[in-house]
C-alpha cells in the first residue's frame, strides 16, 4: 500500500517489499509520506527529521 | 387482542433500534468482507489497495456508530427494559438475557477489534493480529443476536437482510480459504469447518427457533410483556406487529 | 603464497564437523612468537580452566574499586581511552565511548557479557570461557564498577556444553572471596548466527525472541529490563582485565597506533595447527600461519571476517598484515578475528554456495527482503555451482546483492552480500568454468568451511 500513497518514494520488489528512495522528501510529499507510513501493516517505515547526527 | 400495554404501539425508539441494528449488521459484514478482500491483497487500477483498506476501517467505524445508536434507542425504548449495562456487559438483563447477552458479546469484541486497531503502534503486530480475528467471531454472535432478540424476526426484509449477509460471509470466507489463508493447513480447516457448522446449525435451527412458535417466550421475554391470552396461538403476535 | 613444505597432513575437520579447538598433541591457543606476547594466552593451560589461585599468581590481583569510588571509577574508563581498545565482537567500537554512554544513561546500568559466538568460524570466546574464564569475570567486574552497575550477565550459547560448566564453576571460585561484587550471572542464549547482534541478546534476556530489532530505544539507553545495557564482547573486557592491572601505556607497545594491542585470531584451514591465537595487530598473515606450523596445500583465498566477511586471492595473502588499515584496500576487515583458508583442492563455487545457503536459514525471518532475497541468493549460486547459469546467474546475484542491502533490521543481509559479493570477484574464473561445464571434480569433496551441522561437542581438553 505505501508504494500506492507514495510513488514518488517507494517501489516495491519482486516480494511485494517496499524499496525506498531516502532522498529528503520535499514540503508537499511529507503528508503523503507520514500516510504511507501509517498504513504499513507492520509499521516497518518511519518519516525521519532530518537531525545532525553527532 | 388483549393486551397489556395498549394501543400506544412501538415507539420510534423501537424502529429506531431495530433498524440501526440491522444497518449496523449489514455495515459489519461489509467491513468483514472488505477485511478479507485487504489480506487478501486484491487491488485493481480503479481500487489500489489503501482504497479498499480505507472502506475496511471506515466502514466498522460506521458500523460502531450505527450500534451506539442501535444501543442507545434500545435503552431509551420503554417498552423492554433494557439498562446500559445490559447493552455492554453480557447476559445481564431481565429481557431475553440470552438473545440480548450475545448482542453485548459481539459489541464487547467489536470495541476490543477497533480499540486496539486504533492504538496499533502500542502493540506489537501478532499481538495486534490475533486480538484482530476476534471480528470472525463478533459476526456470527451478531447475526445470532438479530434472529434471536429482535421481535419481528418473521418479517420478510428482516429474514432476507440477515441470510444475505450470512451468504456474502460465507462467500468471502470460501474464497479467503481457497486463497490459502491463513497459512497454516490446520487453520484453514478450522475456518471451513466452524464456517460449516455454524451454517448448518443457524439454518436447521431457525424453524424450531425465531420463526417457530412462542418464540418471543421461548427466547426470555419477561412475562408481563408477553399476551396473557393462551388462545393466541403465535404467541409474540403484538410483538411481530411492529 | 602462503607454502609450507611440511608433509605432514593436519587433522582437518570437514563438513558438517565443527572445528575442535583441541585434541591431543596440537596445541590449541597458540602466540605468534613475539616480544611482549602472550598476553591474554599467558599461562593458557593444555587442559582444564585456569584456576582462580593461578589466575591471581599469573596477572596479580584484580584493581579493588569501593563501591562508591566515583573517581576510581571514571579513572578506569580513561585507561580504557587511552589504550585506544576497541570492541573485539566485529565491529571495533570504541569500548571508552561505549562505557561513558551508558554509565550516563537514565537508570542503573547492566553489563552483559557477550560469549555467544554464533559465527561458526570462530573459536575465541568458546576458548576463553573454557580455558581463561576469570580473565572474562575480572573485565565484567571492572567494567560494571567503573558505570555504576551493580549486576552483570554473563551470555553463554546454550550448545556450548563446557564453556558454560567452567564459567559456571569460576563463578562459584569468586563468590568464596570476600568482597566479591558486583553479582555475576550466568545464562544460556539459543544457538543462531544472529543471536549474538547486540539487540538480539538484549531481546532475548529480556524474554522475547532472540531477534534483532532496529527500532529506538537501543540497548546503550534502553536494554536488558529497560536499564543502559552495555554489551560487550567476551575478549574486550579480558582487555579490560589486563589494561586495569597494566595500565594504557602498556596495551600499546604492542600494535599500532590506530589500532593498538594484541587480538585473539580463529585461524582455521589446511594447516598444521589451526586454532586461537593471539597476535597484535600489524603481524604478518605469514607470520601467523608459520606459527600455525603452516598449510599442507597451496591456498586459493582466505576469508576475513567470518561468513560475514571478504575474500581475497591467494597471490595477495603474502602481502597481508593483521589489521583495518591493512585489509581495509582489500575490502576485508578482520571481524571478530576470524581467517579462514581455503585450500586449491576445494571447489570454491560450492563452497560459497552452500554458505551462503546457511547463511539464507539463519535469518532471524522478521523481514521480507532477507528472507526472500537470501534464499533467492543461495538458490541462485547453487544453480551457478550446477552449471548452466552463465551470464545470467551473475547478474541476478548482482541484482539481488542491490535488492537485499541495507534492508533489513540488522546487518546480517548485508553480511551475506558481502560474501556472495567477493566470493563472485576472487572466484570469478571458476565460476565463468562452473557456468560452462557444471560441477568440477572437486565439488563432490567434503566441505572445507566448517557449518554447525548439529551443536558443537563439548571439547576434549
Amino acid at each position: 500500500m505505501c508504494a500506492e500513497l507514495l510513488p514518488e518514494r517507494i517501489t516495491l520488489d519482486e516480494w511485494g517489499y517496499p524499496i525506498v528512495d531516502d532522498r529528503p522528501l520535499s514540503p508537499e510529499l511529507v503528508s503523503h509520506a507520514q500516510r504511507a507510513a501509517l498504513a504499513c501493516p507492520t509499521f516497518a517505515l518511519l518519516v525521519e527529521r532530518e537531525r545532525r547526527r553527532a | 387482542m388483549s393486551t397489556v400495554i395498549a394501543a400506544t404501539g412501538p415507539s420510534a425508539y423501537w424502529y429506531l433500534t431495530r433498524s440501526s441494528g440491522t444497518v449496523a449488521l449489514v455495515l459489519l459484514t461489509l467491513a468483514l468482507v472488505l477485511g478479507i478482500v485487504d489480506v487478501g491483497r486484491w487491488s485493481t487500477e480503479g481500487w489500489p489497495r489503501f482504497v479498499i483498506d480505507s472502506l475496511h476501517r471506515n466502514a466498522s467505524l460506521l458500523a460502531l456508530a450505527f450500534l451506539g445508536l442501535h444501543i442507545i434507542t434500545a435503552v431509551l425504548d420503554s417498552f423492554a427494559p433494557i439498562s446500559l449495562v445490559n447493552a455492554v456487559i453480557p447476559f445481564t438483563g431481565v429481557y431475553r438475557p440470552f438473545w440480548l447477552g450475545l448482542g453485548a458479546l459481539s459489541f464487547d469484541l467489536i470495541v476490543a477489534v477497533i480499540l486496539t486497531s486504533l492504538l496499533r503502534r502500542r502493540m506489537g503486530h501478532s499481538t495486534w493480529r490475533a486480538i484482530h480475528w476476534l471480528a470472525y467471531a463478533s459476526w456470527p454472535i451478531a447475526l445470532l443476536h438479530g434472529l434471536g432478540t429482535g421481535s419481528d424476526v418473521k418479517s420478510t426484509w428482516l429474514l432476507a437482510i440477515s441470510i444475505g449477509c450470512l451468504v456474502v460471509t460465507v462467500a468471502a470466507v470460501l474464497v479467503r480459504v481457497s486463497l490459502g489463508w491463513p497459512d497454516r493447513l490446520a487453520r484453514r480447516s478450522a475456518a471451513l469447518g466452524g464456517t460449516a457448522v455454524f451454517t448448518l446449525g443457524l439454518l436447521l435451527w431457525l424453524p424450531s427457533g425465531p420463526l417457530g412458535s412462542e418464540w418471543a417466550r421461548r427466547s426470555g421475554t419477561p412475562a408481563k410483556l408477553l399476551p396473557h391470552s393462551a388462545s393466541h396461538a403465535s404467541a409474540g403476535d403484538k410483538e411481530a406487529s411492529g | 603464497m602462503i607454502v609450507s613444505e611440511a608433509t605432514q597432513t593436519a587433522e582437518l575437520t570437514r563438513s558438517g564437523t565443527p572445528l575442535s579447538g583441541g585434541g591431543a598433541g596440537d596445541p590449541t591457543s597458540e602466540t605468534v612468537p613475539a616480544p611482549g606476547l602472550p598476553r591474554l594466552l599467558e599461562g593458557v593451560p593444555a587442559q582444564g580452566a585456569m584456576s582462580l589461585d593461578r589466575h591471581l599468581e599469573t596477572h596479580g590481583e584484580l584493581p579493588t574499586a569501593k563501591r562508591r569510588d566515583r573517581r576510581g571509577a571514571s579513572a578506569l574508563i580513561d585507561q580504557i581511552e587511552q589504550a585506544g581498545l576497541g570492541g573485539r565482537g566485529g565491529a571495533n567500537f570504541p569500548m571508552a565511548r561505549k562505557m561513558r554512554t551508558v554509565a550516563s544513561g537514565r537508570g542503573k546500568p547492566i553489563v552483559v557479557v557477550n560469549a555467544t559466538e554464533g559465527e561458526p568460524a570462530s573459536l575465541k570466546d568458546r576458548t576463553l570461557l573454557e580455558t581463561l574464564p576469570h580473565l572474562v569475570l575480572d573485565g565484567a567486574a571492572l567494567a560494571a564498577r567503573a558505570i555504576g552497575a551493580e549486576e552483570a550477565i554473563l551470555c553463554v550459547c546454550e550448545s556450548a556444553g563446557a564453556g558454560y560448566e567452567r564459567a559456571a564453576r569460576a563463578i562459584a571460585e569468586r563468590e568464596q572471596l570476600p568482597g566479591h561484587w558486583p553479582r555475576i550471572a550466568l545464562t544460556a542464549a539459543p544457538e543462531g548466527y544472529v543471536v549474538g547482534q547486540e539487540s538480539a541478546l538484549v531481546n532475548h534476556l529480556n524474554g522475547g525472541p532472540a531477534t534483532p530489532t532496529f527500532t529506538p530505544p537501543m540497548p546503550f539507553e534502553r536494554g536488558v529490563r529497560r536499564r543502559p545495557t552495555l554489551v560487550n564482547n567476551a575478549e574486550t573486557l579480558a582487555h579490560v582485565a589486563l589494561i586495569a592491572r597494566h595500565g594504557a601505556r602498556w596495551f600499546r607497545e604492542l600494535g599500532l597506533e590506530d589500532q593498538p594491542g594484541s587480538t585473539l585470531v580463529t585461524l582455521s584451514g589446511p594447516l598444521a595447527y589451526p586454532g586461537v591465537y593471539e597476535v597484535e595487530f600489524g603481524a604478518s598473515l605469514s607470520s601467523l600461519v608459520e606459527a600455525a606450523g603452516g598449510t599442507s596445500t597451496r591456498v586459493r583465498a582466505a576469508l576475513f571476517g567470518g561468513y560475514a566477511g571478504t575474500w581475497v586471492d591467494g597471490g595477495a595473502l603474502s602481502r597481508l598484515a593483521l589489521s583495518s588499515a591493512h585489509l581495509a584496500p582489500y575490502g576485508a576487515s578482520l571481524g571478530a578475528g576470524v581467517v579462514l583458508l581455503l585450500s586449491e583442492e576445494a571447489c570454491p563455487v560450492a563452497e560459497t554456495a552452500r554458505v551462503t545457503r546457511w547463511l539464507a536459514g539463519q535469518s532471524a525471518g522478521q523481514c521480507g527482503p532477507c528472507v526472500h532475497g537470501l534464499d533467492a541468493l543461495a538458490g541462485t549460486l547453487e544453480q551457478i555451482a550446477l552449471g548452466g547459469q552463465g551470464r545470467r546467474g551473475t547478474e541476478r546475484v548482482e541484482r539481488l546483492a542491490a535488492l537485499v542491502s541495507r534492508r533489513g533490521a540488522c546487518a546480517h543481509p548485508d553480511g551475506a552480500v558481502r560474501f556472495a559479493m567477493s566470493a563472485m570477484e576472487v572466484f570469478a574464473n571458476e565460476l565463468a568454468d562452473h557456468a560452462r561445464h557444471g560441477r568440477c571434480e572437486a565439488c563432490a569433496r567434503p566441505s572445507e568451511l566448517p557449518l554447525p551441522a548439529r551443536p558443537r561437542p563439548a571439547t576434549a581438553v
